[in-house]
């Protein structure tokens, strides 16, 4: 990021064509750049998020209504999910794959530049559409991230903004999408075939073939919603005899896939994490790429496990019952082979690493709760409970969020040119990890007995949780505001020790063959691989 | 197996309701019996033998993957302590084992695979609807549930089942108050549905707006209400009491508001009940033809009022937020009684106001009649059933 600001370490071998000032970032067209924009685009949208999810904290830290009416109580958790999924998750992801999949496959930028600015700047007025849609008359969407009809037909004019804010970044995540699978495919250095390539683009192709198959899915839907709502049809209107049903069939059969598209490229970061710091080999990187792999196509079967209640032939619930629990066999593999690269090697617990165990340790509850709820009868006790709410921020926040800290540990300073501070570095892990599971882990117990999701108001019994959740909650949001002021902002204005071109002895791979920070432009020729494809040669 | 019980969460609760020293001890709250316990940590205890299996089920479950989870994190940790760059550990480098790869492929297959085994015989028994004593129409709207006794003992009966309203007016003051104990706060309705024990409940549920979701733990069921569509589920309580739930599905602003409450009787009790239902609907049935006097259909209207519309529309008639305010509106205070009746009978503003065509020609009379005559609203108005029958086409 400091490749941002700290333009002068590498002036001189800043060509004169590159634009400075404001015309820098809006003409944007060198991948680091626009990785930097994304991933500050996305920060900002963690924090507009978070201060939604307080909101709802705030509101259930007692029994009662305190604080907001029950209306706007919807709208605050139906705008975190949107927010976090669209605007934080999936464009900090595109962020780091624009900074990270040229350094580490040899090439010298993006494969298409100016798409990449325009899905870049395309996010913007989606994001103003979707926050803004709260000053709307009847406020912000309230009907849940779902959109699930009818309700979203009774919606004022803030879900008409949201399908347009929809589709817009739909556009944007399917020319990332191309943008990412033509580079990979297209412009690896020569000598690094497709096997021997590192993991965090393996998973990012995989991730970006995801979005191409289902982003158009949710266009469809949405505009289906859209056409419903103004044009007449009945596609889901049961008074004019539409399905309500089949609402839910299509949005899952994008929504399934989309949880993957938030969680493999943090496969890809952890692969990368824990062997720098065990300092050996990632084991058994084929395995890895045939696990991602099969998750991939796996999350195309499994949509309606999260319609068990919605009422379905025993056969379906059956077949989405199996199918889901299959996804359990890859997953394992993916931690088994994490744990086996640490085991017998030389290990150091800098704030990446932490990071990286911190998910393995967290995601795989996240994982196995997922196990729970993929049985059918068990989700029929627990579907739309806290227990959900729990399990799905296990895997989004201990697993996409941490395995995206770690990225952020283990990269930036190659970003930057600067080293964190380490001792800031462990005081973020370890209060994040503490306040997060002081947040979620009581919500398990809260789905066991039976608090629904999405309440503004509770039976007594289930206060002395919500009040700890609560808790925690703030504790959490807090940490990444420190997490911004004393760690990102101190290595964007350039201060803290130097960061030499090999922070991490342990680290493999091409981004580490390039100077820190990594020069406006690398390699602009097509570097010389040696037989693993992870240095330059000659 | 099924020796695995419930342990009573209260002995847990008081250590941590002491570790977290938070809101209950300020507000002396106790178990609610078939409904939530106080700081309970897992399913409720089970009053039929499907609740039982998934009680079973989850134990089972919950076992597999903690013995998994202490023995793969066991390894890691074992690994983090020995392996360390400080204590000396040199890097080892192996990189792969086919071997060990298919193993640990196989194994998770094979639990996995022993998971699914029982949960099938579950799913199976669950979806059972067929040779029932009693059917239930249960049918979710914006925000309570009403309830059709289709066949059985009690065919014919029908009611609707609102949310205590001195309860929903607690919530909007900020819920109550420390030291005053409300166990069955949010969950007590004003008419609870009524079953037999040890009968098979069949329960069809549909909806009239958007989707509801009726979610009961005590009996294993939480069966979507899609408007539009019929969905089926079943139940045999094994105990006469009390049991409580809520709607599981986000259906708008009154969602946290429509609780469920089941009242089981004996086969005895359940026959009386059943009577005394048929002699109050022949005492209640309205002649539409009835000539109201303005006092008996403001009684009335003000019965109405606090049962569909006091939610929304306050008890001050002043709405809020994107609520119109009834208190002054012109179309209440207009000298043409059609037009309120209009929007009662067809709602307003996409939905945001409902139509309300399911209450009878007597209660649209009364309510209407009363605000016209109630606050500042002094019209003086009276409006008739006849009025509103001949509105409806």
């Amino acid at each position: 990021m400091s490749a941002v600001l700290g333009h002068h370490e590498h002036a001189h071998d800043d060509h004169s064509h590159a634009p400075t000032g404001w015309r820098r970032w809006v003409f944007a067209t060198n991948h680091k750049d626009i990785g930097t924009l994304y991933l500050l685009f996305a920060f900002s949208n963690l924090m507009i998020g978070g201060v939604l999810a307080l909101c709802v904290r705030l509101e259930l830290f007692q029994p009662g209504l305190q604080f907001f009416n029950p209306e706007l109580f919807n709208q605050f958790t139906t705008m975190h999910g949107l927010i976090m999924v669209f605007g934080a998750i999936m464009p900090a992801f595109v962020g780091f794959a624009n900074w990270m999949v040229p350094l580490q496959i040899g090439a010298a930028d993006m494969a298409f530049a100016r798409m990449n600015n325009f899905s870049f700047w395309l996010m913007i007025p989606a994001a103003v559409l979707l926050v803004g849609s709260f000053w709307m008359p009847g406020g912000a969407i309230a009907a849940g991230w779902t959109i699930y009809a009818p309700l979203s037909l009774q919606q004022g004019p803030s879900m008409d903004a949201g399908i347009f804010a929809l589709h817009v970044l739909g556009a944007s995540s399917i020319m990332g999408s191309i943008n990412i699978i033509v580079t990979i495919l297209n412009m690896r250095a020569p000598g690094m075939t497709l096997m021997k390539m590192p993991m965090f683009a393996w998973t990012w192709l995989i991730t970006a073939y995801l979005l191409i198959a289902v982003m158009p899915v949710l266009a469809g839907v949405i505009t289906m919603t859209l056409t419903d709502r103004h044009f007449g049809t009945s596609f889901f209107n049961p008074a004019g005899g539409g399905d309500p049903v089949m609402f839910q069939h299509i949005f899952w059969f994008f929504g399934h896939p989309e949880v993957y598209i938030m969680i493999l490229p943090a496969f890809g970061i952890i692969s990368h994490v824990v062997p720098a710091f065990a300092r050996k080999r990632l084991f058994g990187y084929a395995s890895m790429v045939y696990a991602t792999s099969s998750i991939a196509i796996l999350s195309f079967i499994v949509w309606a496990h999260h319609m068990f209640t919605s009422g379905m032939p025993v056969t379906g619930q059956l077949f989405f019952m199996y199918a889901t629990m299959l996804i359990a066999v890859p997953t394992a593999v993916k931690i088994f082979n994490w744990i086996a690269t640490m085991w017998e090697g030389s290990m150091t617990f800098e704030t990446p690493m932490l990071f990286a165990v911190g998910f393995i340790f967290v995601f795989t509850m996240g994982g196995f709760t997922g196990l729970i709820l993929a049985m059918a009868p068990i989700d029929i006790q627990l579907h739309d409970t806290y227990y959900v709410v729990a399990h799905f921020h296990y895997v989004l926040v201990a697993g996409s969020l941490y395995a995206m800290f770690a990225g952020f540990y283990y990269w930036s300073p190659k970003w930057t040119g600067f080293m964190y501070d380490e001792t800031r570095g462990k005081i973020h892990f370890w209060w994040s990890l503490i306040a997060f599971n002081v947040t979620f882990f009581p919500m398990h117990f809260l789905g066991l007995a039976g608090m629904p999701r999405r309440y503004a108001d509770y039976p007594m019994q289930f206060a002395d949780f919500n009040a700890l959740a609560s808790v925690g909650g703030f504790a959490f949001g807090l940490a990444q505001v420190y997490f911004f002021f004393f760690i990102v902002l101190p290595m964007m204005m350039g201060k803290g020790e130097k960061a030499p071109q090999r922070p991490w002895d342990g680290a493999e791979g091409l981004e580490w063959e390039v100077p820190s920070p990594a020069p406006f432009h690398t390699f602009e020729t097509p570097p010389k691989l040696n037989a693993s494809a992870t240095r330059i040669v000659g | 197996m099924k020796s695995i019980r419930n342990t009573p969460a209260s002995r847990w609760s008081v250590l941590l309701a002491a570790a977290c020293g938070m809101a209950t001890s300020a507000h002396a709250v106790n178990d609610l019996p078939g409904g939530p316990a106080v700081n309970q940590l897992n399913l409720p205890p089970a009053a039929s033998l499907i609740a039982q299996d998934l009680q079973w089920l989850h134990w089972f479950m919950l076992i597999i993957c903690l013995v998994i989870f202490v023995a793969v994190f066991a390894v890691m940790f074992y690994s983090i302590w020995k392996h360390r760059k400080s204590v000396g550990h040199k890097s080892a480098s192996f990189h792969e084992s086919t071997t060990v790869e298919i193993i640990w492929t196989l194994v998770p297959f094979l639990i996995v695979i022993a998971m699914a085994i029982p949960a099938t015989k579950s799913v199976v028994e669950m979806k059972d609807t067929t040779a029932a004593d009693l059917t239930i129409k249960v049918t979710g709207m914006q925000w309570k549930w009403g309830y059709d006794y289709l066949a059985g003992e009690g065919a014919g009966i029908g009611f609707v089942s609102t949310i205590d309203a001195g309860h929903r007016e607690l919530s909007n003051q900020g819920g109550p108050k420390a030291g005053q104990s409300v166990d069955d706060y949010l969950l007590k309705v004003d008419y609870p549905l009524v079953v037999p024990v040890h009968k098979k409940i069949r329960l069809i549920t549909t909806a009239n707006d958007v989707i509801h979701a009726f979610y009961i733990q005590s009996f294993g069921i939480n069966q979507a209400a899609i408007p539009g569509f019929v969905r089926d589920a079943w139940f045999k309580s094994e105990k006469v009491g009390d049991f409580y739930g809520q709607c599981s599905q986000l259906c708008g602003k009154e969602h946290s508001f429509m609780p469920i409450h089941i009242k089981v009787l004996s086969e005895d009790d359940y026959t009386k009940w059943v009577a005394a239902e048929a002699k109050k609907a022949a005492a209640k049935a309205d002649d539409p033809a009835k000539v109201w006097a303005m006092d008996d259909i403001l009684a009335r209207g003000e019965k109405v009022y606090a049962q569909n519309c006091v939610a929304c529309h306050q008890t001050s008639g002043k709405g809020g937020g994107a609520i119109k305010a009834i208190d002054g509106a012109a179309v209440v205070l207009d000298a043409d009684k059609t037009k309120e009746i209009m929007v009662l009978l067809n709602g307003q503003n996409n939905g945001a106001m409902p139509a309300w065509k399911t209450l009878s020609d007597t209660d649209i009379a009364a309510v209407v009649t009363y605000t016209k005559n109630h606050w500042s609203n002094q019209t003086g108005q009276l409006v008739q059933p006849a009025d509103v029958l001949a509105m409806r086409k």
